[in-house]
């Protein structure tokens, strides 16, 4: 059985090891060193907290032993070490990433002070585009999110050693091509945001839809990807998008305890209890949808939270403004084109205009590796009383469902309205 | 301040100029103008371009043994038709750089930075 004090450090890890490590990099100027800095400071803490109790200030107490052990560590390892270099350069030039001169006094022998700026650094890093999509959301989960490799590797149903090299390559990247640690400036932004919000969002969904891994691992996930949108808006009140990313994740969260029966099988949106949705998640993402609407700077992440605000509205399917959700589905056509929203645009026309103009639509699209698409053909096909044909795309989704909840469902999906 | 190698990649093959056409002596002249640039901004370090994979030769030793192959190392879709080296503070910059290169001389740019010494 865990003491009180080991559940308390966890919790604390948890809050406390991405603020850490991501002010570690700016004074260290290495990821690899603030990683095992952190870590050995969180070895110090385990040693001396259960006697002298937890400091006032967890986060700032790490960060500044952290900073203290590697600057020993540093001393001991000599010249030979790779990462003498490294050591030179926090003497030499002061402590900033590749020699950029700090924005504070890091250098001083006085307490680190951890400021929330370099989380943003740290994502922004993380999220580079010289970085692969794949590798963008392991380093954040890893960096920012505290997750060992292993839980990174299952969420991501990827062997765990193919995750570990691929997490090493990319600090090797970052260290070798001199990745900055610096908040884009502002003609970059919205080019640099794209990624950041893209991993927050593949995030959630890895938590949301995993097909494998613990349960703890999915809420971890969905937990860690709300935390990082509250951020990035929180750090950038003024960009819209981030505050329609945190606004959508609310938004869908909220519907998470129907989104499961009791049986462990997933409940479409049309069938979800809809008293259970979570009312507290549903105002605060309404609020912010609300302050986006007057905004008015649509992006792809604003208008998804308002599909999902209007569907929150409703207290039935059947009651959900059609209307409106196609409309909103028109807009984010013109924003981005794709074939998914398109499908999902389909299925709020067979709500709003019936079976047949959505069908037609549907036909269109080049989903044909895409389970949904078959799912919502089949449904579409079956409400025109084509059985023959609706079987046949139930079947090919069956084919295609990414695990055996989902496959589940369709086959029951597909007996039940004969 | 770092060094990196800013390779030019054609798709395929090329043929060297042999005749210099409008829209050549234009894309000459927009390198011209980047290099200009690089070298107000104390980035530039050498550049040049290469002529076609056709002229090479591969040569290998032992220290005793000198072997040689007609052509390039390995054939290959993609082939390098030139490079800048340049110096930039940090992977930002020379991604920066090598933005305007591409769009100077009309084909994709590979940054790779130097080992240091």
């Amino acid at each position: 059985m865990e003491s009180p004090e080991t559940l308390d450090l966890d919790r604390i890890y948890r809050r406390e090891a991405g603020r850490c490590v991501a002010t570690l990099i700016r004074v260290l100027g290495d990821v690899d060193l603030a990683e095992d800095a952190v870590a050995d400071a969180f070895t110090v803490a385990a040693e001396r907290w259960p006697t002298t109790g937890i400091p006032p200030n967890p986060g700032g107490w790490i960060t500044t032993t952290a900073r203290n052990r590697a600057i020993d560590r540093l001393r001991r390892e000599s010249g030979r070490h790779e990462r003498h270099r490294a050591a030179a350069r926090l003497h030499e030039s002061g402590p900033d990433m590749h020699d950029r001169p700090g924005d504070e006094s890091a250098q001083d022998v006085g307490d680190v002070t951890v400021v929330s700026d370099d989380q943003l650094r740290l994502i922004f890093l993380c999220c580079h585009p010289a970085l692969s999509p794949d590798v963008q959301v392991a380093l954040t989960l890893r960096l920012l999110c505290g997750l060992e490799t292993p839980d990174i590797a299952r969420a991501f149903v990827v062997p765990e050693a193919t995750m570990a090299q691929r997490i090493v390559r990319a600090k090797r990247k970052i260290r070798d091509t001199r990745m900055p640690y610096r908040i884009p400036e502002p003609a970059e932004l919205t080019d640099r945001l794209r990624p950041v919000l893209a991993t927050i969002y593949l995030v959630y969904n890895a938590g949301h839809s995993a097909p494998s891994g613990s349960e703890l691992v999915r809420t971890e996930l969905t937990d860690e990807a709300i935390r990082l949108a509250r951020l990035v808006h929180e750090l950038m009140p003024d960009e819209p998008e981030p505050a329609g990313l945190l606004a959508l994740l609310l938004l869908t969260e909220a519907r998470r305890p129907a989104r499961i029966d009791d049986d462990g099988s997933p409940v479409r949106l049309a069938d979800q209890d809809r008293t259970t949705w979570d009312r507290t998640l549903i105002r605060d993402g309404h609020a912010i949808v609300r302050s986006l609407l007057r905004r008015n700077q649509p992006g792809p992440f604003q208008v998804q939270a308002a599909i999902a605000a209007v569907h929150a509205d409703a207290t039935t399917w059947d009651e959900t403004d059609w209307a409106q959700i196609v409309q909103l589905y028109d807009l984010l056509l013109t924003l981005r084109s794709d074939d998914v929203v398109a499908l999902n645009r389909a299925v709020a026309i067979g709500e709003l205009r019936g079976a047949s103009e959505a069908l037609a639509i549907v036909e269109e699209l080049d989903l044909d590796l895409y389970a949904p698409f078959h799912a919502t053909r089949a449904e579409l096909l079956r409400r025109l009383g084509r059985d023959d044909e609706a079987d046949s795309a139930f079947e090919r989704a069956i084919e295609l469902a990414p695990n055996e909840a989902e496959r589940d469902d369709l086959r029951r999906r597909r007996v039940e309205r004969r | 301040m770092t060094q990196y190698l800013l390779s030019v990649v054609h798709e395929t093959d090329y043929e060297a100029v042999t005749e210099v056409t409008p829209e050549i002596q234009a894309q000459f002249d927009r390198v011209g103008a980047f290099n200009q640039e690089l070298m107000d901004a104390g980035a530039w370090v050498f550049a040049g371009g290469l002529m076609p994979p056709s002229s090479a030769t591969v040569v290998r030793s032992d220290g005793v043994d000198v072997s040689m192959t007609d052509g390039p190392f390995a054939e290959s879709k993609e082939v390098m038709g030139g490079f800048w080296v340049i110096e930039a503070p940090d992977l930002d910059a020379a991604l920066t750089w090598a933005g305007s290169g591409s769009a100077a001389c009309g084909q994709a740019v590979e940054v790779r930075p130097f080992q240091e010494p």
